[in-house]
């Protein structure tokens, strides 16, 4: 399954969905079908594939068909990811969740607080603030992660957790996101209510804004979280030591020894690449409810 | 609203801009104010460098740097061509989606987001070992053909790249068009067929000019990503240095400046020189949309 043969089969839709009302009913829904079925088989096989050769032995990868099993070495495999290298690959499973986790729920609480205050506060210099948030969309990574870089190893942050913590805190689309949230979920009718009922403005926001917003919080979470965990080139500059690294840069790291120094690491890289699929999978099916309106939300709106 | 309960409005904010100060204005005044400095060697170098103030000559050189402008051009043809292939297979298929019932569209969206809930670092990881003719199914595939395809040949690397990032794109735009269809109201589909509107006159006319909005802004952000495209030919070069070398994206050109030729003051000018061209990128591509829509 290859692009071209998905472009062929969009080419065919043209053709086939010509005016003809009378083609629509059977032969168009059955056409619909197809279509649906062979980009479907594009989306799994190369997740397929990975699951099968993380099941191989060397042997096998290099000499069997890669679609289908040969022996079941996974266990064996697995057990030599985490032992490669006095088990760094763990250290890096547990970098990578604590800068997603913990970077995550920072931002996500900093996030709400200031989509609060911009949707249901008029103070002077909102819009700028707003501005800020929306204008930061457009600045490219290179600009923001350079002068950080610098930054960072002046104060001696480089190379420690706070280099990858730190900038996880302030995330402008989170704020972007939790405006947008608050506006749809936190009626002024229900502030005033508890204003008149003398309620502090702090006590609101923790314990009847934060309430209502645990939808929309968790959406904002995730999407930090997914964020994070996918980082790449701030991890890959303010991270140098290998202790400090994430599970993406490790395998990069993993992914580039064949020809740095001939070392073969290919079944490694590929079961750890099945390793860090799982947490991910297993947090986006468990909270499906909440980014399939996330994803759409935030595009939207 | 009530003075005092303004600025308790505005202090909700206040975590937020100190952090938007600290980590954002301040690095990139401090960017912009390297990118106005040289290093200045002394001797051989041995007497360590003084920073000298330079104007602008750091941008000066950068729109004359051929290695860098390429990098860009690059980018812009690769993006010209993946990205309305991309958003053309991701709006059929939310198009596909959309005529089917809702029970056996949950399903197939399942599927075809896959992808997406894959890290992109592993994405290209996988995607390399397919393309790989050692390890890959797809070189044996080829040959069953009569086709001896190299994937990191030279003519060969973008379109792999290509095919890596709309395996990759397709089900994220496609939830968010279908999004955007869902919300078209279906009593106008009902009308334009009692008037003996096709199927796909009413996908032409009424729903594509209904996700034109989604459409556009899933453009605009994927333009923003692929001008800063680094993953994918990062690791692409773990695997073929000769094909993808060090300059061949504009932030691989900027990473390598700064850390491994160690010309900070030059790589802070051309990541400048880069925002620069992702702001006019989204001008012209926002202008160029918005005109159409008229």
């Amino acid at each position: 399954m290859t692009l071209i043969e998905e472009r062929r089969n969009a080419h065919q839709v043209r053709r086939l969905n010509k005016p003809d009302p009378a083609a629509r009913s059977r032969g168009g829904q059955r056409f619909l079908l197809v279509g649906l079925v062979l980009a479907s088989a594009y989306s799994l096989f190369p997740v397929w594939w990975l699951i099968v050769a993380a099941t191989k032995n060397r042997t096998g990868l290099y000499q069997s068909n890669g679609l289908w099993f040969s022996g079941m070495h996974l266990w064996a495999n697995v057990r030599q990811v985490f032992t490669y290298e006095n088990g760094i690959f763990l250290r890096w499973t547990a970098n990578s969740f604590l800068y997603a986790g913990v970077g995550s729920l920072g931002g996500t609480l900093i996030a709400l607080a200031t989509g609060y205050g911009l949707a249901r506060f008029e103070f002077p210099g909102r819009s700028a603030v707003f501005a800020c948030v929306v204008g930061s969309f457009l600045i490219p990574i290179a600009l923001l992660t350079l002068p950080l870089y610098l930054m960072f190893s002046k104060i001696g942050l480089v190379d420690t957790p706070w280099a990858m913590l730190i900038p996880c805190l302030i995330n402008p689309f989170s704020v972007y996101l939790a405006k947008v949230y608050t506006e749809a979920t936190v009626p002024f009718e229900l502030l005033e209510a508890a204003r008149l009922d003398g309620a502090g403005e702090l006590r609101i926001f923790f314990s009847i804004v934060l309430r209502m917003m645990t939808t929309g919080g968790a959406t904002v979470f995730l999407l930090a979280f997914v964020n994070t965990w996918n980082a790449f080139f701030l991890p890959l500059t303010v991270l140098r030591g290998e202790e400090n690294w994430t599970l993406n840069i490790g395998l990069y790291n993993w992914s580039g020894k064949r020809l740095e120094s001939g070392v073969d690491l290919t079944s490694l890289v590929l079961t750890g690449a099945l390793l860090s699929i799982v947490p991910m999978a297993v947090m986006m099916v468990a909270m499906r409810r909440y980014w399939r309106t996330g994803v759409t939300l935030g595009a939207l709106k | 609203m009530i003075r005092s309960q303004r600025w308790k409005g505005a202090a909700f904010t206040v975590p937020f801009q100190l952090g938007f100060v600290f980590l954002y204005l301040i690095p990139i005044g401090y960017a912009v104010y390297e990118s106005l400095f040289v290093e200045h060697q002394s001797g051989l170098g041995l007497g360590g460098s003084t920073q000298k103030f330079s104007g602008l000559d750091n941008y000066q050189q950068g729109l004359t740097d051929s290695a860098f402008m390429n990098s860009v051009l690059r980018v812009v043809l690769f993006a010209c061509v993946q990205l309305p292939v991309m958003l053309l297979i991701s709006l059929l298929l939310a198009l596909f989606l959309d005529a089917l019932s809702s029970k056996a569209a949950g399903r197939f969206r399942i599927f075809l987001l896959v992808p997406y809930m894959i890290p992109g670092v592993v994405a290209a990881i996988v995607w390399i070992n397919l393309y790989s003719p050692d390890v890959g199914p797809l070189t044996p595939l080829g040959k069953v053909f009569g086709l001896s395809w190299n994937f990191f040949a030279p003519s060969m690397v973008w379109p792999s790249i290509g095919n890596l990032l709309t395996w990759h794109g397709i089900g994220y735009n496609m939830v968010i068009i279908y999004a955007a269809l869902q919300g078209v109201p279906r009593d106008l589909f009902e009308a334009a067929r009692l008037d003996g509107a096709s199927e796909f006159r009413v996908a032409t006319s009424i729903k594509i000019p209904y996700v034109r909005g989604a459409l556009v802004l899933t453009g605009m952000l994927s333009i923003i990503q692929m001008l800063q495209i680094f993953n994918e030919p990062a690791l692409f070069r773990n695997v073929t240095p000769q094909t993808v070398n060090d300059s061949f994206t504009p932030i691989m050109i900027i990473y390598n400046q700064a850390f491994n030729a160690g010309n900070y003051h030059y790589a802070a000018a051309l990541s400048v020189l880069l925002a620069l061209i992702l702001g006019l990128a989204s001008f012209l591509f926002y202008r160029l949309t918005a005109k159409e829509a008229d």
